[in-house]
């Protein structure tokens, strides 16, 4: 294929355009290694003082502590419920498959601020108080096409007769279902929750609606955008939490390619 | 990448299971019930009622009373909606930025596509990781940058100064269309690249043999061959841009002011300061159906499971 040999211009395309996708995060990252609240050029100085300083805001680490809490609660939930619809997907039929499949994918075309107000109505006619609760029920909605998607697939790959074997060796279902489907279907479900957990971590739109008195990190960082001091200490939890997710997608993916 | 679904499928609870003991299909039947109620439940819940409750709550002609409040369906919303140029301006203008976002995305996104497939050979994975770990960082915090990029004391300006090219600081670099329109297409390009990519990687590199014997030279064999093949993933790519962002509103609100504002920060404000829920309801309603009606369309463009992979 002596075709498709080095193109110098392609490469230089590709390196051009990932240059200019790390250059804001570059950008980030000297910003809360730098000693003035104001990024401006030249640099004035380099400090550590922001992550210092990060260590002893209550409200920021509180922020963060919620979202962790609403991450996993809600990609706990959206792992079991997606792998469920998952396993119905690919594993039976029945009447009204083609309803709960496509109810189970639409939140990933229905626009956030559409189900965020709508979420908002329901909630206000139940009556019931907006909290880090509601926020956890808006990620399960939105993260479960993510599980469906990766755990669907994997599912559709794997050998039905497997199944058929160790039931024609006396299991039943449920028992099949433990020792056999689950156990095979497990990294993906673990590459899904990881996936789920990232959403959640990182969304906004829906947070920002449905989080009452207790904000979520990206609800409390968009609070404190108003007051430039603050900035420089966001930016630098905001660098270390992406260190954090970039490494559990880096294992999601480890864990996705593996099978 | 995924094989297509399984050939022997259980036809229903309990067929296709060996018939040796009694009970099987019971227990196939009872596992079904316990596999559907929670997500049904929970997705009807959470999902299409509130769905519902929006649509219920557009016909409202006013927020007066409790929620409860006994009230008569009314077209009073959509007659207001529909007799005000400026919200058809503004989802005219929120449809066209999000067309123009998409298209840009898409064409910026394909050399890297085709880099990727066709040349970066045995680097292939650690260029993929390469383009989409910016993807894979935070959402706000990408639109922040860009505030930071592109503010009056932003970095852009400071740069300038600092290189003496201009003495003030540029205004007009943050808080209108343009910063939406820079940092949306910033933050999807990883995003895009992926559907055309897995298009280009499907394609029969014989094809490309078969065309250069029969004396085809590069540039026809891509517009021939590679070009025509690929559209589907572009097709993907788009819709998967496009849709979104149509219905985006956090980026506006961080770096687009009040001119850069789109059809989603009209319907935020009706919920919130202008407190106005069942005109929010029906903003929300053409938004909804608007949506749902491009997918429809756009599904019979792209197959579904195109752009699902």
């Amino acid at each position: 294929m002596t075709r498709f040999g080095s193109s110098p211009p392609l490469r230089g395309y590709y390196f051009g355009l990932i240059a200019l996708l790390y250059l804001p995060i570059g950008i980030l990252f000297l910003f809360s290694i730098n000693s003035n609240t104001i990024l401006t050029f030249p640099l004035q100085g380099f400090s550590l003082g922001w992550y210092e300083k990060l260590l002893a805001s209550d409200a920021l680490l509180r922020s963060a502590r919620n979202s962790l809490f609403v991450a996993l609660g809600s990609s706990f939930t959206a792992t079991i419920l997606g792998t469920m619809v998952s396993l119905l997907m690919v594993r039976f039929d029945f009447r009204a498959k083609g309803f709960l499949v496509a109810m189970s994918v639409l939140p990933l075309i229905v626009p956030y601020i559409v189900l965020a107000v709508a979420l908002l109505l329901l909630f206000s006619v139940l009556d019931i108080e907006r909290s880090l609760f509601t926020v956890g029920i808006a990620h399960t909605v939105v993260a479960l096409p993510y599980v469906l998607l990766i755990v669907g697939s994997r599912l559709a790959g794997f050998d039905v007769s497997i199944e058929e074997a160790a039931m024609d060796l006396g299991a039943d279902y449920p028992v099949t279902l433990r020792r056999i489907v689950i156990p095979t279907i497990a990294p993906s479900m673990v590459s899904a929750w990881l996936t789920a957990f990232t959403v959640s971590f990182d969304e906004f739109a829906l947070a920002l609606f449905l989080a009452g008195t207790q904000p979520t990190f990206p609800v409390y960082l968009y609070g404190q955008l108003r007051f430039a001091s603050r900035l420089p200490i966001m930016v630098a939890l905001a660098v270390l939490m992406m260190i954090g997710t970039l490494t559990l997608v880096l294992i999601a993916e480890r864990i996705r390619r593996m099978e | 990448m995924t094989p297509s679904l399984p050939s022997p499928k259980f036809k229903e609870f309990g067929g296709g299971v060996p018939k040796g003991r009694r009970g099987r299909g019971l227990d196939r039947r009872a596992a079904f019930w316990f596999l559907y109620i929670p997500p049904l439940f929970w997705l009807s819940l959470f999902f299409l009622i509130p769905l519902f409750l929006m649509f219920l709550y557009s016909f409202r002609a006013d927020m007066r009373g409790s929620i409860f409040a006994s009230w008569q369906p009314a077209l009073d919303q959509y007659i207001k909606l529909s007799s005000t140029a400026s919200y058809w301006r503004l989802l005219g203008v929120s449809v066209l930025t999000a067309f123009f976002i998409a298209f840009v995305s898409v064409a910026l996104s394909y050399p890297v596509a085709y880099f990727l497939a066709f040349h970066a050979r045995e680097r292939f994975g650690f260029y993929l990781v390469l383009l989409l770990v910016p993807f894979w960082t935070s959402y706000l915090l990408r639109v922040m940058a860009w505030k930071i990029m592109l503010g009056t004391e932003g970095v852009i300006n400071s740069f300038l100064i600092y290189l003496d090219v201009i003495r003030e600081p540029l205004t007009s670099l943050l808080y209108n269309r343009s910063a939406v329109i820079v940092t949306l297409i910033y933050v999807w390009i990883p995003f895009a690249t992926l559907p055309i990519l897995a298009a280009l990687q499907r394609i029969d590199i014989s094809l490309f043999e078969a065309a250069a014997d029969l004396g085809a030279r590069p540039l026809r064999q891509f517009l021939r061959i590679t070009l025509p093949l690929s559209l589907p993933g572009v097709f993907a790519s788009f819709f998967m841009v496009f849709i979104p962002t149509v219905g985006e509103y956090v980026t506006p609100l961080l770096v687009g002011g009040s001119s850069g504002m789109l059809y989603g920060n009209i319907i935020q404000d009706f919920f919130t300061k202008a407190a106005n829920w069942p005109f929010g309801s029906a903003m929300s309603m053409v938004m909804l159906a608007g949506t749902l009606v491009f997918v429809f369309f756009a599904t019979r463009i792209v197959n579904l499971k195109d752009l699902l992979e």
